[in-house]
């Protein structure tokens, strides 16, 4: 059996992924680079990434069988990967502590960050304040206001939030301001990307540090039911939480890897965030080449998605690579689909999920009913929705 | 010989250097963009540099985004900004035509389109932001197949060896940018420039163009003395943002005028 070895040196993930940056930051991913493949294997850099894992965030975080929704919705079994348990609440931490990390070790004192929900801008605004490193998040306005208990823990762990005022006002225009930031700062500036897309090294370090998601799953699963799950369920925005859990899942046959895209209103209504579902065109945007929704003059057009994290028109360019290579499977769902199964989970198991981890419950639960009862879903529950009570209740027209 | 080249020669000869406004195509509206590029060589433009409106102009500050933004309201892409350069060919044969922009646009389409549907309008070089020349290899082929020139920056950040590199896949000239940031930004250091630029020299016989934080006759006549060709972008923008129908052609050429005697007096 060959195992997948992925991306190649530059990058790439066959036609996807690369370098695709002005000249001005060549220089700074080279250097990034350079320094990941130097930390990537050292012991005492692992090591002390894992003693914050262990210690700060509180992995491992469990797996948790959700008997009564597997029940409810009739077919497989459910379980949750329990990434809303870890401080700050989603995944996003797993991979802020390792850029950090590295960060300090190239003696930058400033950290920049991107952030859509805010749960990646909180991630890095907590390791900025325990590490002592200046934090500037640059979040669209749209969000600033949807996410707005986002905004006052950022600023309580003490980051610079700057509101993003140009174009969609969203993820993909805070990503635009992060880049000219660090083109500015880039001597003493590290960018923390939160997700798996960017210029490379960041989709595949990105990558590596969340693959602690799936490596633990591997292990719990064992120890839970002796065997792996017949499906691995993750939602994907740029696709890190997705990518953390598939990745150690790749060469395990017989494995359906799942990525559950934002549909918005509807796939067809055009009002969605779901580049590889709706089969969008291929381009260069952020620094790789990926899928992307886009108009035929190749820019960008606006997405729509209920939840601010999976509201981005491009796709980290592993998953493009995946969907090609036929290694995992991508689906939409829609925002009044992830709704029913927000309420769904808080009702039956007691867990409020983020809207965008709702997507992928939403199809689990639609995968569930056409499984037999003793075949397993694992389900990536990314994070909390404490965030999003704000949104839930405005669609439901109460006010807080 | 391409047209390019040609100026480059031409001024050299007289012992002047080029003066390249940008303009975003369609800015303020399209139905100006061809009289505002006649008004820029009118009044001394060397060569044009025509902005490829994109949605996610990653590299540009805020005076360009809203160029794009402007331009992009009234719908114009890649299409219309090549069928803008095809008209102003009617009537100027002899004045290079830069495009540049960002890769999606040009990915969109495919680089042979792309160089296919440049030629037929007649350009002569582009830049492409977010193409270093890892990346873009095919690409650069595909211009150079069809006599465009492929034109690269290079940074305060770029090492020698990069230098090296780019400078072999370039033709035209290089361009090199004067600081660390997007455009629009103003800590333009003229003695650091310099000695980039000197650098620069010692290992490509291309001209050497500065652009980035070049705003006023000052800035245009101290970078005209060290190098092959000055770059104006986003205080050619400024003007064109802050004129209305009436005063816009004059007002860019006023600014023109001011440019150009900077340049020539250097
Ligand atoms: C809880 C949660 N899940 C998922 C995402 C989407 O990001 P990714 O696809 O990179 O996991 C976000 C992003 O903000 C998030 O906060």
């Amino acid at each position: 059996m060959q195992l997948y070895d992925m991306p190649d040196a530059r990058g790439h993930f066959g036609q996807y992924g690369g370098t695709f940056v002005a000249e001005t930051l060549v220089e700074a991913l080279e250097e990034l680079r350079v320094m990941y493949e130097k930390y990537r294997y050292d012991p005492v850099f692992l090591a002390e990434y894992a003693y914050d894992l262990k210690h700060f965030v509180g992995r491992p975080s469990p797996i948790y069988h959700a008997k009564r929704l597997s029940d409810k919705v009739g077919g497989a079994q459910i379980y949750l990967k329990r990434e809303d348990l870890n401080h700050t609440g989603a995944h996003k931490i797993n991979n802020t502590i390792g850029q950090a990390l590295l960060a300090k070790r190239m003696g930058k004192p400033r950290v920049i960050a991107e952030t859509g929900a805010g749960q990646h801008g909180v991630a890095t605004a907590t390791i900025a304040a325990r590490l002592g490193l200046e934090c500037v998040v640059y979040m669209g306005s749209e969000d600033v206001k949807r996410q707005a208990p986002n905004v006052f823990r950022m600023k309580l762990l003490g980051a610079t939030v700057v509101p993003v005022e140009s174009g969609s006002k969203t993820l993909k225009d805070a990503l635009n301001e992060a880049m000219r930031d660090w083109v500015t700062n880039v001597h003493n500036t590290f960018y923390i990307i939160g997700t798996v897309a960017g210029p490379h090294p960041y989709p595949m370090m990105v990558r590596d540090f969340q693959a602690v998601i799936g490596v633990e799953s591997k292990q719990q699963m064992m120890e839970m039911i002796g065997r792996q799950p017949d499906a691995v369920v993750a939602c994907v925005g740029g696709g890190s939480n997705a990518m953390g859990i598939f990745y150690p899942y790749i060469d395990v046959p017989n494995v359906r890897l799942i990525g559950v895209e934002a549909a918005g209103l509807g796939l067809e209504t055009g009002k969605h965030a779901a580049p590889l579902t709706s089969n969008s065109a291929v381009g260069v945007l952020h620094g790789n080449r990926t899928y992307l929704m886009q108009d035929a003059d190749g820019n960008i057009i606006e997405t729509h998605s209920v939840s601010a994290g999976l509201d981005y028109p491009g796709v980290g360019p592993e998953h493009a690579w995946l969907k090609d290579i036929n290694r995992a499977e991508y689906v939409a769902v829609t925002d009044d689909e992830a709704m029913a199964a927000f309420h769904n989970l808080c009702r039956t198991e007691g867990i409020i999920p983020a809207l965008e981890t709702s997507h992928g419950l939403a199809y689990a639960e639609k995968l569930a009913k056409t499984l037999n009862k003793d075949q397993v879903i694992l389900v990536n529950l990314s994070g909390r929705g404490d965030k999003d009570i704000n949104t839930v209740a405005k669609l439901a027209n109460i006010s807080l | 010989m391409s047209r390019i080249k040609t100026v480059f020669a031409t001024l050299k000869q007289q012992g002047k250097t080029a003066l390249i406004p940008y303009i975003t195509a369609g800015d303020p509206h399209p139905k100006f963009t061809v009289s505002l590029m006649h008004t820029l060589v009118e009044h001394g433009a060397d060569m044009i540099e025509l902005g490829v409106p994109f949605s996610d102009p990653m590299a540009d500050g805020p005076v360009i985004q809203r160029a794009s933004e402007r331009a992009l309201s009234h719908k114009v892409g890649l299409t219309a900004v090549l069928e803008m350069v095809r008209t102003f060919r009617q009537t100027d044969q002899l004045t290079p035509i830069i495009l540049m922009g960002y890769a999606n646009p040009i990915e969109a389409v495919g680089p042979v389109v792309f160089a296919d549907n440049a030629k037929a309008a007649d350009v002569d070089g582009v830049i492409t932001v977010d193409y270093p020349p890892e990346e873009c290899g095919s690409f650069v082929n595909e211009l150079r197949a069809r006599d465009i020139d492929p034109v690269f920056l290079l940074s305060p950040t770029t090492d020698a060896k990069r230098v090296e590199l780019i400078v072999n896949q370039a033709s035209g000239f290089v361009y090199y940018v004067s600081l660390k940031g997007v455009t629009g930004a103003v800590n333009l250091d003229i003695v650091e420039v310099a000695g980039r630029v000197a650098s620069i020299r010692e290992q490509t016989n291309l001209p050497v163009g500065v652009g980035f934080g070049i705003r006023d006759a000052a800035t245009a006549k101290a970078t005209a003395a060290i190098a092959d060709a000055v770059v104006v972008g986003s205080r050619m923008v400024l003007a064109i943002e802050g004129s209305n129908e009436s005063n816009l052609l004059s007002n860019v050429a006023n600014l023109m005028t001011e440019l150009k005697t900077a340049v020539d007096a250097a």
